[in-house]
């Protein structure tokens, strides 16, 4: 592995590494077990600034030299702008991190955040049931460990997930696992992305038409849109679908077909969901009605 | 700074002064095809022949048992592809859980093409399972290949009876034993159930890019390299003259002095031992004692990490190497020292060193006060370790376990 002269020099040379008698807070993350492990000891004044700053480190170089780094870089720091830093800002300051080695730099403001936490008296991210199930037993690396790596960094495979976290970098059991994660980031991206565009057409059409809002026609071409991307796929899933069968003015008249016709939770479906939905994406002044069986109208109800 | 300290021959070793006098004459000397009809060839051929008589002495064979090749690599590949070839009606290939990747990851492949392949356990110790390979092995069996010392531990297999259940069921026997020469006294004719074995130049204090093949005379035979006649037809290219040289009178070193290498590697590899054991609390042998090759030791330190320690270790002129593949940038730890169930905290820290018959008592010296330094160094900065010693016993794995897992 080919490490840059500031990596080799923090391994070889640690800053502030050892224990400080008198922290404030300690902030811890990894373990033993899996190969990493750092302990934060930080003494911080009644402004919130960091006087001292100390490391324990178990480890890869790549890990000690992270922990030396960070004290470094956190020092004289007001504890908000430090955990404000982020592990592209570690990887700089050492002149770059190998790829496979950036799980070291995650880890090490995994201790800052835990400090931060401890000292904000906040609960982290892992203490909540889900995101504290551990997914990569060889390296003991949570859920919303992985989540929150995809999300900040934008990761997209299996090997850089494991470059970011360890997780699936040994006996691979977890990689369906970490799989879904990544299916799920992803659809989560292109929801995103698709709403974002959709509403980019509504801000378009909008602006086209200063005066009035945008015409009925547009209007209905743009709720037919959300209606077949955002909930027909949703209702399709169980069996259902809905029609849209009009659009005048603010009312948009639809019926509901395959099982949502017997579902005693269609109601709600329009109440929280498709009205919701349009609401947001088309134009907030959106009813819906449902005209689905004998042609008897259920007006959803005023929003809660 | 001082001289390299190398503790990594089981990965590559130096050239040898006589293997390097021994082949001086043919970078430029002496030119000639072994396979021309000249004098100059002829010459070049007759250095080939003594080679071959140095190497089959080291193994203790016939001149014509040899096949000379690239390596290790080569002769396993081969090897495998012929002795499946032998036998073509049984569907079973039986390895063991701790093999080279010149053997595993030629072997494994093939379960795609029909065949049922078979890993058989070591324990703790790195001691091939040999109850499951005796229930394992049978008639469906083609072929066994197996490590006779491996290359992390240096743990020796008790190939004389793994031959024996070969011979039993009927099955072939492949040996890799690259990691033997100059370590282990090898004999073909008392070990006569081996079919194929396989050495590599480099790790004999030869040249890179030579190796042997041994196949026993009689036993079905077809070239993996095809062209021209060279090696009696048994594997074309033009001979790599230097490298064969150079193996050559490498062999004869190892003919010459096997014994005293042996003892003297022995000693210091134990003065090794004892010294870090002595000095350092909290480390791990890895490997079976009482079966190891002379020149091998692999140690896991807890509380620190394998490439910290090496990484120090290269800054104070040292020259050593992890069982796990940290080099490669993978987090994969040792797939040896994970079958032989060491715990995690000491397959983290294992370090192999590994010796030759050139290391010194004040190499070894040195090595122990560098690797003591570097592990209490390490372990300052460790936030394990001090507070919190861990069990010894390695039977103690689970409470091991359990115990960081609460913390």
């Amino acid at each position: 592995m080919q490490y840059s002269e500031k990596i080799r020099d923090h391994f070889l040379h640690p800053r502030n590494a050892g224990e400080l008698e008198d922290a404030t807070v300690i902030g811890e993350a990894g373990s033993l077990a899996t190969g990493d492990a750092f302990r934060l000891y930080l003494r911080i004044n009644s402004q919130d600034v960091i006087e001292e700053a100390r490391f324990q480190a178990f480890g890869s170089p790549t890990a000690i030299a992270t922990s030396s780094a960070l004290t470094e870089m956190i020092k004289g720091k007001h504890v908000d702008e430090a955990v404000r830093l982020s592990t592209r800002d570690i990887a700089a300051y050492l002149d770059g991190v190998p790829q496979e080695r950036m799980h070291a730099p995650v880890m090490g403001m995994e201790a800052l955040e835990d400090a931060y936490a401890k000292y904000r008296r906040l609960e982290t991210l892992d203490e909540d049931g889900q995101s504290a199930r551990i997914v990569c037993r060889c390296f003991n690396v949570s859920h919303g460990r992985i989540e929150r790596a995809i999300r900040d960094h934008h990761l997209s495979t299996i090997a850089e997930v494991t470059h970011h976290t360890k997780a699936g970098g040994d006996c691979n059991s977890c990689h369906a696992d970490i799989e879904n994660l990544l299916a799920r980031a992803r659809a989560e991206r292109a929801r995103a992305a698709e709403e974002e565009r959709i509403r980019t057409a509504r801000d378009n059409a909008r602006k086209a038409q200063p005066a009035g809002g945008i015409s009925d026609l547009q209007r209905a071409a743009l709720i037919q849109e959300v209606l077949d991307r955002e909930v027909r796929p949703g209702l399709a899933m169980d069996g259902g679908d809905m029609e849209l069968v009009s659009v005048e003015g603010a009312t948009v008249r639809v019926k509901l077909g395959g099982h949502c016709v017997s579902c005693s939770s269609s109601t709600a479906t329009m109440r929280y969901f498709v009205e919701d939905k349009l609401r947001e994406l088309v134009d907030p002044a959106i009813e819906v009605i449902d005209i689905t069986e004998h042609g008897q109208e259920l007006h959803a109800p005023p929003m809660r | 700074m001082a001289d390299l300290l190398y503790f990594d021959n089981n990965a590559t070793t130096k050239l040898a002064p006589e293997a390097r006098a021994a082949l001086e004459p043919f970078l430029g000397e002496l030119v000639g095809n072994p396979s021309s009809a000249h004098n100059a060839g002829g010459r070049i051929l007759h250095a080939v022949e003594k080679a071959r008589e140095q190497v089959a002495l080291m193994l203790g064979c016939e001149t014509g048992e040899i096949i000379f090749n690239s390596g290790g690599t080569e002769g396993l590949n081969t090897a495998i592809e012929n002795a499946l070839d032998a036998l073509p009606t049984r569907k079973q290939i039986i390895i063991s859980k701790v093999e080279h990747s010149a053997v595993s990851n030629v072997v494994r492949p093939l379960a795609r093409k029909g065949y049922r392949i078979t890993e058989i356990n070591v324990d703790r110790f790195g001691r091939l399972d040999l109850a499951q390979l005796n229930h394992e092995v049978g008639h469906e069996t083609a072929l066994i290949a197996t490590l006779w010392a491996n290359n992390e531990t240096g743990v020796v297999a008790p190939v004389a009876e793994i031959g024996d259940m070969a011979k039993r069921a009927g099955a072939m026997f492949v040996v890799d034993a690259v990691q033997c020469p100059g370590k282990l006294k090898l004999d073909m004719k008392a070990q006569a159930a081996i079919d194929y074995l396989a050495v590599s130049g480099h790790k004999f204090h030869a040249l890179p890019g030579c190796g042997a093949l041994f196949v026993r005379k009689g036993t079905s035979y077809r070239p993996l390299i095809r062209g021209g006649n060279q090696e009696r037809g048994r594997r074309a290219g033009t001979e790599n003259v230097p490298g064969i040289v150079s193996m050559g009178a490498a062999a004869r070193c190892i003919n010459e002095h096997l014994d005293a290498d042996i003892k003297r590697q022995t000693e210091l590899r134990d003065m090794l031992q004892s010294g870090l054991l002595a000095k350092l609390d909290n480390v791990i042998v890895n490997g079976d004692e009482q079966s190891r090759l002379c020149n091998t030791l692999n140690v896991g330190f807890e509380f620190v990490e394998a490439e910290a320690v090496l990484l120090m270790l290269d800054a104070a002129g040292v020259a050593a190497s992890s069982g796990s593949a940290c080099e490669s940038g993978s987090l994969e730890t040792s797939h040896v020292l994970r079958a032989m169930g060491v715990p995690f905290t000491a397959i983290h820290g294992s370090v192999r060193f590994s010796l030759s018959r050139y290391t010194t008592a004040a190499e070894v010296g040195a090595l122990v006060d560098s690797t003591v330094k570097i592990v209490r160094r390490l372990r300052e900065i460790s936030p394990f370790g001090r507070e919190k010693p861990a069990p010894k016993k390695p039977g103690d794995l689970e409470a091991h376990k359990a115990y960081f897992a609460t913390t």
